[in-house]
């Protein structure tokens, strides 16, 4: 398959241009009306930011960039039969984590089939992303994911305005009733379970330890579920749950998982891009570290023992198919073990002790035919 | 709540605390150098960034952590001649100056990561040293002498930075042309000189904190600074512009943010009662700052920029 990826970093690599145009038209004398030049132009996700693409001549700023139309006049020279993906993400396209999920698992989907995908990251403000959501819509491609809980709100004001794209929104549940509009989620909590009894099994101080974000979303059912295998294996394992109350403070999630450690967890595990401050600690500390969303084996081959990586290509598939029947939206998709969706990835770096991966691999059976559940709702 | 009153997770508290104070206390001290002269620097956070960046991908490419906090010092020394140039040459105004330095380091650090680095790659960071005897004092060894090397350099730089401001002719400009610029310059006082000067130590130090950061975690990521720099501009008010001040600021929010991450850790507060104690430190310094405001030191000429010929 020939297909094409751009990405956007719009807001970041929009607000250096913007910044330093900004404060070159102050400082040469232009009073408050130049600064407000700059900010009529929150388009911060628009402006000329072809540099960071990888497969686009990342010298040669794509002119044809309309300020408002994120994809305008791309126009690739045989574009005419690829299926055009747009992916807006609240954090890097290569984080090990939520972002990379995604950017991954489209490409996965254009093993498959020709596509062209578009990607604008690092949106963790909800106005920009609304923005290049909007302006991906107004380009007319045939599918825009809003990949982050916290893009709802736009969402919602934005889909019934183009009543003919199809916008698919996770991790979600609710469609809000707009026709146009697919929600994706994931039952995080079947890795989270693995994982956990595993790390009970690995853990000899019998005290396991959990760096979270906020507590809503994948990242809950993620710990939830590794509390409750944990415990399933070990009821007398103390599993300790500390949520930063954020997404991206990675100096706080070192503290966290350091916090940990003084408390006498000999096993680590968290969720979402700031954990990486997190593994820090545990490859310091040489204590073993179970991921999610992506492979982190990357993050520490000597510690990182079996991740969860998500397949959304899995649901992608389905609305995609749905597209291609003509129904737009509607449906609500969930990742599991029993689908495919989530897939169980252990490091053969780390040397998991065969009959501790024996278990783990008979409970993602278990869990995948129904055998068990996690008990999280 | 037992748990938490046991010697050792106090002490590894008090520890937390002090490496949690140690970015915050090394750009608040920059921040006050540079308003002492009368010269407001809203781009601490977007130095950080580039500081940031700069120490990770120096030691990342070299292996040397040493080299890493070099390049924070020059990336920060480059970015205080670039906001010199912007506020003291151009007399562009500082708030809206600040902010574009901010969003230019938030927007090309991210850049940078993506072009040269990608995925997020761990490297080996700064290393706690042990002061000799020092660390070995039961408790005390622990929660002051054993943390990397900026830490010390850090609690180190407060009585420097005290002594430059009050006790040196370059202190005595410093805050002549930070309260009556005219009347300095009438002196023979160089007042964009000395506000060039005082604006790249002062970046030089938030370079430095943003080094700091990421050789404490051994990574970079995109935002990584998560508005530590905003923290320590508030922290400068809260220091009412003293160098003991800021370093009170900066113990005390690094301090209740590890006591809440222990909280948490200890299962001392859960659900919606985390997500509150987690706002503690920022309600904490809102609160001192309200306070501190009703006796605000702030130099008279701060955010003025001086023009001899007008």
């Amino acid at each position: 398959m020939t297909n094409q990826t751009r990405t956007r970093r719009t807001s970041r690599v929009g607000f250096a241009l913007l910044a330093s145009v900004a404060l070159i038209a102050a400082g040469c004398g232009g009073d408050d009306d130049d600064a407000d030049d700059g900010d009529d132009a929150p388009a911060a996700t628009d402006a000329p930011d072809d540099a960071p693409d990888t497969t686009d001549a990342p010298d040669a700023p794509d002119t044809t960039d309309a300020p408002d139309a994120p994809a305008a006049t791309d126009a690739p020279a045989e574009p005419a039969e690829a299926f055009r993906i747009a992916i807006v993400a609240p954090s890097a396209s290569n984080d090990l984590a939520f972002t990379q999920s995604i950017v991954d698992s489209v490409n996965r989907v254009g093993e498959t089939r020709e596509i062209e995908v578009d990607i604008t990251d690092g949106t963790f403000i909800v106005e920009d992303a609304a923005a290049a959501l909007r302006g991906y819509a107004e380009d007319g491609f045939d599918l825009v994911i809003a990949h982050g809980s916290q893009y709802g709100a736009p969402l919602q004001e934005i889909a019934p305005d183009f009543p003919d794209v199809a916008f698919a929104w996770g991790t979600a549940a609710d469609t809000f009733g707009i026709p146009n509009v697919s929600a994706y989620t994931v039952r995080a909590d079947e890795g989270g379970y693995v994982n956990g009894t595993i790390g009970a099994q690995l853990s000899e101080s019998g005290i396991l330890g959990v760096v979270g974000p906020i507590e809503v979303g994948d990242a809950k059912l993620y710990v939830d579920g590794f509390v409750a295998g944990a415990i399933a294996q070990n009821p007398d394992a103390t599993v300790n749950v500390n949520y930063i109350e954020s997404f991206s403070d990675v100096n706080l999630a070192n503290e966290a998982a350091k916090a940990h450690v003084t408390n006498g967890a000999d096993v680590l595990t968290g969720t979402a891009q700031m954990v990486v401050g997190a593994t820090g600690v545990a490859l310091e500390e040489e204590i073993p570290w179970f991921g999610t969303q992506s492979n982190q084996d990357d993050l520490g081959a000597s510690i990182v023992v079996a991740s969860q990586v998500y397949h959304w290509e899995v649901v992608l598939e389905d609305i995609i198919a749905d597209i291609d029947g003509g129904t737009l939206g509607g449906g609500v998709h969930i990742l599991t073990l029993e689908n495919g969706g989530l897939v169980m990835e252990f490091n053969d770096a780390f040397g998991l002790d065969a009959g501790i991966q024996a278990s783990a691999e008979q409970t993602i059976a278990d869990l995948a035919s129904g055998e068990i559940s996690t008990g999280v709702e | 709540m037992s748990d938490f009153f046991t010697v050792s997770v106090l002490v590894a508290t008090l520890a937390s605390g002090i490496r949690l104070a140690t970015p915050f206390l090394l750009a608040a001290l920059g921040e006050t150098i540079g308003q002492r002269s009368g010269v407001l620097n809203l781009g601490v956070e977007g130095v950080m960034l580039i500081g940031a960046f700069a120490a990770y991908y120096a030691a990342l490419e070299t292996g040397s952590a040493t080299f890493g906090i070099l390049m924070a010092l020059a990336a920060g020394a480059v970015m205080g001649l670039v906001y010199a140039l912007i506020t003291v040459v151009l007399h562009a105004e500082q708030g809206i100056s600040g902010i574009g330095i901010f969003l230019f380091g938030l927007g090309f650090t991210d850049l940078l990561f993506q072009k040269q680095v990608g995925t997020p790659i761990p490297i080996r960071g700064l290393q706690p040293i042990e002061i000799p005897l020092l660390s070995d004092i039961p408790h005390i060894g622990e929660i002051f002498f054993q943390h990397s090397l900026l830490t010390y350099v850090a609690f180190l730089l407060v009585p420097a930075v005290w002594f430059m401001i009050n006790r040196t002719t370059f202190g005595l400009n410093i805050r002549a042309v930070g309260e009556t610029p005219e009347a300095a310059d009438t002196l023979g006082v160089s007042v964009n000189r000395t506000r060039t000067a005082t604006i790249v130590i002062g970046n030089t130090f938030a370079g430095l904190a943003g080094g700091a950061l990421a050789l404490e975690v051994g990574i970079f990521q995109q935002n990584l600074t998560a508005g530590q720099g905003f923290i320590a501009v508030a922290l400068v008010y809260f220091g009412a512009w003293r160098a003991f001040g800021v370093m009170a600021g900066a113990l005390l929010f690094g301090i209740v943010s590890a006591t809440v991450l222990q909280w948490k850790t200890l299962g001392i507060v859960s659900g919606a009662a985390s997500s509150l104690t987690a706002m503690a430190p920022a309600l904490l310094t809102i609160v001192v700052l309200v306070v501190v405001s009703r006796r605000s030191d702030a130099p008279a000429a701060l955010t003025r920029p001086f023009d001899r010929a007008a």
